[in-house]
Parts: C-alpha cells; structure tokens; sequence
C-alpha cells in the first residue's frame, strides 16, 4: 500500500516506477510485488518486495533496479527486502495493471484467487480479437505467472496470466 | 547497456539470497527447525535437479515448458528452505546446495530416483506432487511462521504440480496400449520409493507444531492416489518397500552422480560468478 507520509511516500514513487523485466508493461506497483516503502529515523530507505512464484528469476534484477533507481534519485543508503508472507496473488493486481496486460497481448487473469479452492473456469478472452472462444493449449507459459492459450476464433496463441 | 538492464541477466554465486534479504529469517531457526527445512529443501533440489535434465527433451514442447516450470518452482522452494536452514550454522543456500556431501543431504531416495522414460517421471511426479500437498497444506499451520509461511507459497504451485501429473496419468493409463503399459511399469518402479515419504524419523520428535509427522499424511495420500488410480483403471502396485533412510543421510548410488553434475562448476571454480 502507498505510505501516507510523504517522505515515505517519495521513496515509493521511485520504486514504483521500476517493471517486471519479463513483462516490461507492468511496474512492480502493478503486480503487487512493491509491499512497501519507507525511510528510516537513521535516513536508510526500506522497500519490501514479495516474490510473484517461490522460484521467480526476476526478483534479483528487480531488487538491483530498485536500489540503482533510489542511488540515482540520491538516496545512499538503500535495502531491498524479501517477504514471503502473506503470499502474492493476482488479486493485487491493479485495474491498471489489468488493462496494461491485455493491450500487450496478455489476456489478465478471469477471476480473483480469493473465492476458494475450487477454480471455476471463467472463459479467458483472447488478447487480440476479444472473442471468448478460446482454449488453454498448455498451464505451463513462459513464465512461472502465465498459461498458453490459443484463440479458436483468430487462431493467435497468447499468454495468459494464471489467476493465482 | 544500462546498469539495470544489464542486471537482469546477471546470475552469480554471489548473488544469493542472503538470510537478512528474507525479513521472515531475521529469526534464527533452531537446530531442529533448520534440519527439518533441511529435509525438505533438499527434497524440492534434488528433484529439480532430475527434472531439469528434461528440458530439450521433453516428448512435445509444451511438455519441455511445463517440466521446466516444475522444476522452476521446486528449485525456488529449495532457495527459501535452505537459505532459512543455513541461518542456523552461518551459511548461504549456496554453501548447502553445492558444498555439501552425499551423507549430509537428506533428501528421500524418490527424489533421487532416474527419470525412466516419460511415463516413469510422470509417475514420480504424481507420488511427489500428492505427497507435497498434502504436507504444504498442513505446514501453512506449522507453528514455526517461517516454514508456513514458505508452505503457504509452495501449496499454490504444487497445486500446479498435481494437476498436471494427474492429467498425465490419465491420459498415459486410458490411451494407447503402449502407453499403458509404460505407465503401469512407472508406477511399478517408483512404489517401492513411497513408504519413505511417510516413515517418522527422530528429528519430528523435536519439532513440536513447527513440522508434521509423516505417517499423519498417509492416510490423505493414499485416498487422493486411490482417487486417481480408479479413475485410470489401474491399481496400487503390489511391490515391497525399498530400503529408505534419506533423512539420516543414507542414499543410494544415484546421488553422487547427482550432485557431480550440480556441484561440479562451483567447486571447480568457487565464489565464480557468470
């Protein structure tokens, strides 16, 4: 969440501007990966991130361009911590976000994670031709967050972020 | 290129998760606790480690991908479990995972065991991803809120990790003839590996809330199985046990080779970075 104060909130704006190397639309504010900001009494800038996957290769270049683009905007004194608790999902995914995704070809997740075990599947509209006719091809993409879907319509196969 | 660009493709020894990164490990687990997230990050290591063998060649491409980000996600859970175990002794994940010896890993003789063909790794999988859930899904409530906090990430993946084991070996069981029999002789090689899984071992004794007693998932395992098994049309193989003792460091002959291939560039170069 976006700190109220504004010293804190100064060192999240920073942060915030910083994308998933993978998915280069999206900032770390968007995915939900950005927990929180703030400056200490003794002036070191504290940012928390949280790992989309447990296995997301992407977590140690977001953590570099995080603590460069703070020495860039002359904050000297920078870390960069890992939570795990409580777990990513998609449901932090801002509306945003959502809207970024599908204009880049990636169809956003159908659903919120949040309603249960049981995962009712929604129909998943193809990125390119809106149609919801489409199918899942494989669960496993090209990233830990994302499905391969093809489009029965249009025929485009496209990316399609897992609600998760 | 830029710094932050440039960063994005930089992989170094050096670069692991160092125990202050983790917020959670700002508590030193002790000893019994770091043990047993030893065990299991061991587990999760292993069999990334025979599952990433793999990739390229994988029967279809999707496959290739899919294995891949099985073993993606095994080799993460590994990371926070063995970097949460090393904050007990002042050590790194990598100091665990690539300079260690075949006696102090304890991982289960399952993880260790060769992929066969397609139809015996999908076999493994499905004993692992059952077996996996049922124990992430209990250790969300471990008293230790490291490991349940490590558990509340892995249960979502591995939810992952079972379907698509189970899919498989449906559609390997009720397919052709061939496929059939590869899937009854995967199951077949890998059963003798599952009694292990769920022997209580000293360790859990110490543990108190912070872990589970193995032999309490047998119950839930063999009804998921026996679930899957009816549906194939196939049943539990009538093979005895293997020996175990993968937790008190016991292995078989598969994991020197095993750990040759996974330690043999950082001890061949150590602290190098690529």
């Amino acid at each position: 969440m976006r700190p109220s104060t504004a010293t804190d909130a100064a060192v999240w704006s920073i942060a915030a501007t910083i994308c998933d190397p993978e998915i280069p639309v999206l900032t770390i504010e968007d995915l939900g990966v950005l927990r929180d900001a703030r400056v200490t009494a003794s002036g070191q800038v504290q940012i928390t991130i949280t790992p989309t996957y447990s296995g997301c290769p992407a977590m140690d270049a977001i953590r570099d361009d995080v603590t460069s683009a703070l020495r860039g905007a002359g904050y000297d004194d920078v870390a960069v911590r890992l939570v795990l608790s409580p777990a990513w999902t998609t449901d932090w995914l801002s509306d945003d976000g959502k809207a970024k995704l599908a204009e880049y070809g990636i169809a956003p997740p159908a659903g919120t994670a949040a309603a249960g075990p049981v995962h009712v599947g929604l129909s998943v509209k193809c990125p390119q031709c809106s149609s919801l006719h489409t199918r899942e091809l494989t669960r496993f993409g090209s990233t830990s967050c994302k499905a391969l879907y093809v489009c029965n319509d249009c025929r485009e196969p496209f990316d399609y972020f897992k609600v998760h | 290129m830029s710094e932050s660009s440039a960063s994005a493709t930089r992989i170094t020894p050096g670069n692991a998760l160092r125990p202050e990164d983790i917020a959670l490990l700002d508590v030193k687990p002790g000893d019994a606790v770091a043990e047993y997230a030893l065990c299991l990050g061991d587990d999760a290591l292993i069999l990334a480690q025979r599952l990433g063998w793999w990739i390229s060649r994988a029967p279809e491409l999707e496959e290739d991908v899919a294995l891949a980000n099985i073993a993606l996600d095994q080799i993460g859970h590994a990371r926070s479990f063995l970097t949460y175990a090393g904050r007990a002794w002042g050590r790194t994940e990598d100091d665990l995972a690539y300079f260690r010896r075949e006696p102090e890993f304890r991982s289960v003789h399952l993880v260790e065991q060769p992929n066969g063909d397609f139809a015996r790794t999908i076999a493994r999988q499905f004993v692992v991803a059952l077996y996996q859930w049922e124990l992430y899904s209990r250790l969300v409530e471990s008293d230790d809120p490291t490991i349940a906090a490590i558990a509340a990430k892995a249960v979502k993946e591995v939810d992952y990790h079972r379907d698509h084991s189970v899919q498989w070996v449906l559609r390997l069981a009720l397919g052709t003839d061939e496929s059939r029999r590869r899937m009854v002789d995967g199951l077949r090689l890998t059963w003798p590996y599952v009694d292990e899984l769920f022997a209580d071992f000293p360790l859990i004794d110490a543990l108190g809330g912070a872990g589970v007693r193995p032999s309490t998932l047998r119950a839930p395992f063999d009804a998921a199985v026996q679930k899957v098994l009816v549906e194939a049309e196939l049943e539990v193989p009538a093979v005895p046990g293997a020996v175990g003792g993968g937790r008190l460091g016991r292995h078989s002959e598969h994991l020197g080779y095993i750990l040759a291939e996974l330690q043999v560039l950082a001890r061949e170069h150590p602290g190098a970075s690529w």
